[in-house]
């Protein structure tokens, strides 16, 4: 048997040994998923159990190393440890920015105490993170940002506005880009700085968005005092930790949409977008009755496998040792543009069931739908906008001048 | 299934793209044109590539094949699209090839394939007629039992590489009627028999393409591929096969396209700055970098999904073929468009890539066919 197989067995049978009975087979989202932290409560209490006996294994950061709470998977075994979950319908015990966003930039450019200090928090689900990126005036033109962060001795004093600072509410830390310098290029001057909320200085206020609620936030940061030990890279450098985890965070947008799968709510013949357009608009023959729809059906699913190929591509060639380019940023325009174009044709296939904005006389998922659909629109806006991943493109892969 | 070259295929497909580049450059195909040569191609430069071994990639070792996938066949084709070489494998290795490996008794494999596969020898396959579109199925030439054999008659049209070819496979009506599945039987037909005529038709892609007439063509049944009535299913295997092939030569054919425009825009200068400095050029070039990076991933999966005999493999050609189509159009539309005036001219190359995009894009099914077909695969 190859080390492989060995391993897929073992991780099996302590899977089965390990994991709380009342949590296999729980459809978890975004919203009710385990995202840890001070704050964090369980409406399953077994979550929490999941969650710390996984991290104890080092699960919930599978290919991290062990020394920081990680399970020292290599890529082909943490494909059969996601693979063997799946097949048990496993909820994964812990998501959230640390794993996805911050955990990954420490690895990379952390150093051993920052390393040491963060990490593990992290993969026993400690502490809650949130980014502070963007400011009112530095969206798409994020290197134009004003936080102001001013040195004195061992602490910078930051004072400034983060905005869309999603789930600021409920996190525990924030890693933020703040300016140390404002004498020469926008893009130099820039610091990443880790920020301990607990700090009196931080408040944070919730967005209401066009979708009538939302994960996004305002943070304000009023002489929040920073300890110096706490900047990643170099003091100035910031734009280069920015610049690595933004090509994380599209990724991670990009798989959460488009290529993720359409599956049918119950038993058909039909994947999921067919079979609501059938039941909302009816079959003529053995063909959907409305031609145009059925057209725009076929169009979406095709353009969507094609995405998910593509995506499957990258990562076989990843796993092949070819370098990997600038994929993420095409893997975000066209991966929210699936997305959007999904919500667009759910909406239009439920037809005036989808004007509901709560109450009586509508059906609940038609109610989220519509949410749905509205939230979606700021999906090719955050984590830069399409015009920004465009730019990208054309000057990173496709070397057009500028 | 994995969509990454390996080594084997790594090293096929960097041969194949340094030897065409070297041998075929777009000058030659230009110079095929201009020289009126009836063929389209060039067949002593086609029994160059298949002494190689290239003609033979997809087929048994038994009879003189390599006996690898689509997937290597599809790296050379695709090596072949980037420069235009119009070499016959698609009409012949492909479509007359995978025909006579897949239902060709032992006799007429025998007798054909080590020649089609040394490049000796052409044979068509005459897959459409005048109106019939994309349906297979819609078969006016029919076949009638006379004595030990039959007789044939009825027209076919845009017989892919027939010009020059040493056989075409018909395919007839020997029952039912125009659109059935069943009731179609497939003859292999040599040159030069009795009320054979095949008369070169001339394309705006300037590929070799011909109108086959059958006037009372005498046939034995030892001509018979895949059996009496059961032709349908066969043709049906065999246009799968050649659709993942014909996207090969697209993915090539739109690369290239594409990286002429961006050379292009690096270099031409206008209101004193480069033209490829404008953010409305830029968003469209990405634009068109992101659906032929699409376009690839469908291409590979569907010729591996073919090898494989995965039973989503009819949905993956249909989603390849669309977005290939769509593709190579985009990119050689806005091709056209950003070399803008000379864009416009025959001394340009950008203009041969548009009209092989849309007579690809016209061959087997374009995005609109194949969105049907999948829905229709999709129960919808």
């Amino acid at each position: 048997m190859s080390d492989l197989e060995t391993f897929r067995q073992e991780t099996r049978s302590w899977l089965e040994a390990n994991t709380p009975k009342s949590i296999i087979g729980a459809n978890v989202t975004e919203l009710d998923g385990t995202w840890g932290g001070k704050k964090a409560t369980y409406a399953n209490p077994d979550m929490k159990v999941w969650l710390d006996v996984a991290a104890e294994k080092g699960l919930t950061a599978p290919t991290w190393p062990s020394e920081y709470g990680g399970g020292g998977l290599d890529s082909e075994q943490a494909k059969v440890l996601a693979q063997e979950m799946k097949a048990l319908k496993i909820p994964p015990p812990l998501v959230g920015f640390g794993l996805t966003m911050i955990g990954p930039t420490l690895l990379r450019f952390g150093n051993e105490e920052q390393k040491s200090e963060h990490l593990p928090k992290i993969c026993r689900g400690e502490i809650r993170w949130c980014q502070g990126y963007s400011e009112p005036g530095a969206g798409s033109d994020l290197a134009s940002l004003q936080t102001k962060a001013i040195r004195e001795g061992d602490e910078f004093v930051i004072t400034g506005t983060k905005v869309w600072t999603s789930y600021a509410d409920q996190a525990d830390w924030i890693f933020a880009l703040v300016r140390d310098d404002s004498s020469g290029k926008k893009q130099e001057g820039i610091t990443f700085i880790l920020i301990d909320m607990d700090d009196p200085g931080v408040a944070v206020s919730p967005i209401l968005l066009i979708s009538g609620k939302s994960p996004f936030c305002e943070t304000h940061l009023t002489n929040v005092r920073v300890p110096v030990k706490n900047v990643i890279n170099e003091i100035g450098s910031g734009w280069t930790v920015a610049k690595a985890l933004l090509g994380h965070e599209r990724t991670m947008i990009a798989d959460a949409f488009g290529g993720a799968g359409l599956k049918p709510k119950k038993k058909s013949t039909r994947s999921f977008l067919p079979d609501l357009a059938v039941t909302h608009l009816g079959l003529d023959g053995e063909q959907l009755a409305d031609a145009t729809m059925r057209g725009e059906v076929a169009q979406f699913e095709m353009d969507s496998r094609a995405f998910a190929l593509t995506v499957q591509r990258t990562k076989d060639a990843a796993r092949a040792g070819h370098q990997p380019g600038s994929e993420s940023s095409m893997f975000k325009i066209y991966g929210t543009e699936l997305n959007q174009r999904r919500f667009e044709l759910i909406v239009r296939i439920l037809g005036p069931d989808a004007l509901g904005w709560e109450g009586e006389g509508f059906d609940e998922s038609a109610l989220n739908a519509t949410r749905e659909w509205l939230r979606s629109r700021g999906n090719s806006i955050e984590g830069g906008t399409s015009e920004v991943q465009l730019n990208i493109i054309s000057k990173h892969v496709l070397g057009l001048p500028a | 299934m994995e969509l990454v070259l390996n080594e084997d295929q790594e090293l096929i497909a960097k041969t194949a793209l340094d030897f065409v580049a070297e041998n075929s450059p777009v000058s030659r195909f230009r110079e095929l044109r201009d020289s009126g040569e009836e063929r389209g191609y060039s067949a002593k430069f086609f029994r160059e590539m298949a002494e190689l071994g290239w003609a033979g990639i997809p087929f048994e070792e038994e009879v003189g094949g390599a006996g690898m996938g689509l997937a290597e066949l599809c790296l050379i084709v695709e090596a072949l699209g980037r420069n235009l070489a119009p070499e016959p494998f698609l009409g012949s290795v492909t479509m007359g090839g995978s025909t006579l490996a897949l239902g060709g008794n032992a006799a007429l494999k025998k007798a054909w394939l080590p020649s089609v596969i040394d490049g000796t020898k052409i044979v068509a396959l005459a897959h459409q007629e005048a109106g019939a579109r994309y349906d297979l199925f819609k078969i006016g030439t029919t076949a009638t039992k006379s004595g030990d054999g039959y007789t044939l008659s009825g027209e076919k049209a845009q017989v892919l590489d027939a010009v020059g070819a040493d056989a075409v496979i018909i395919p007839a009506r020997t029952s039912g009627a125009s659109g059935d599945a069943s009731g179609i039987t497939l003859f292999l037909v040599e040159k030069g028999v009795a009320g054979l005529s095949v008369q070169p038709q001339s394309r705006v892609d300037c590929r070799n393409a011909a109108i086959v007439k059958l006037e009372g063509v005498s046939c034995s049944e030892a001509a018979i591929l895949g059996g009496v009535d059961g032709g349908g299913a066969l043709l049906e295997q065999v246009i799968d096969r050649a659709t993942v092939v014909l996207c090969a030569e697209m993915v090539g054919g739109m690369s290239e396209a594409f990286d002429l425009t961006l050379e292009y825009l690096k270099e031409r200068d206008q209101f004193g700055v480069k033209i490829g400095s404008f953010q409305a050029l830029q968003h469209r070039a990405g634009r068109v970098y992101m659906e032929v990076e699409l376009a690839r991933s469908t291409a590979m999966a569907a010729a591996r999904a073919l090898d494989t005999g995965d039973a989503d493999a009819a949905k993956l050609v249909s989603l390849a073929k669309a977005k290939c189509s769509e593709a190579y159009v985009l990119a050689t539309n806005e091709g056209v468009q950003m070399f803008a005036g000379v864009g416009m001219t025959d001394e340009y190359d950008i203009g041969f890539y548009m009209k092989r995009a849309r007579a690809a894009e016209l061959t087997f099914g374009d995005a609109s066919f194949h969105r049907d077909r999948w829905a229709k695969l999709g129960n919808y």
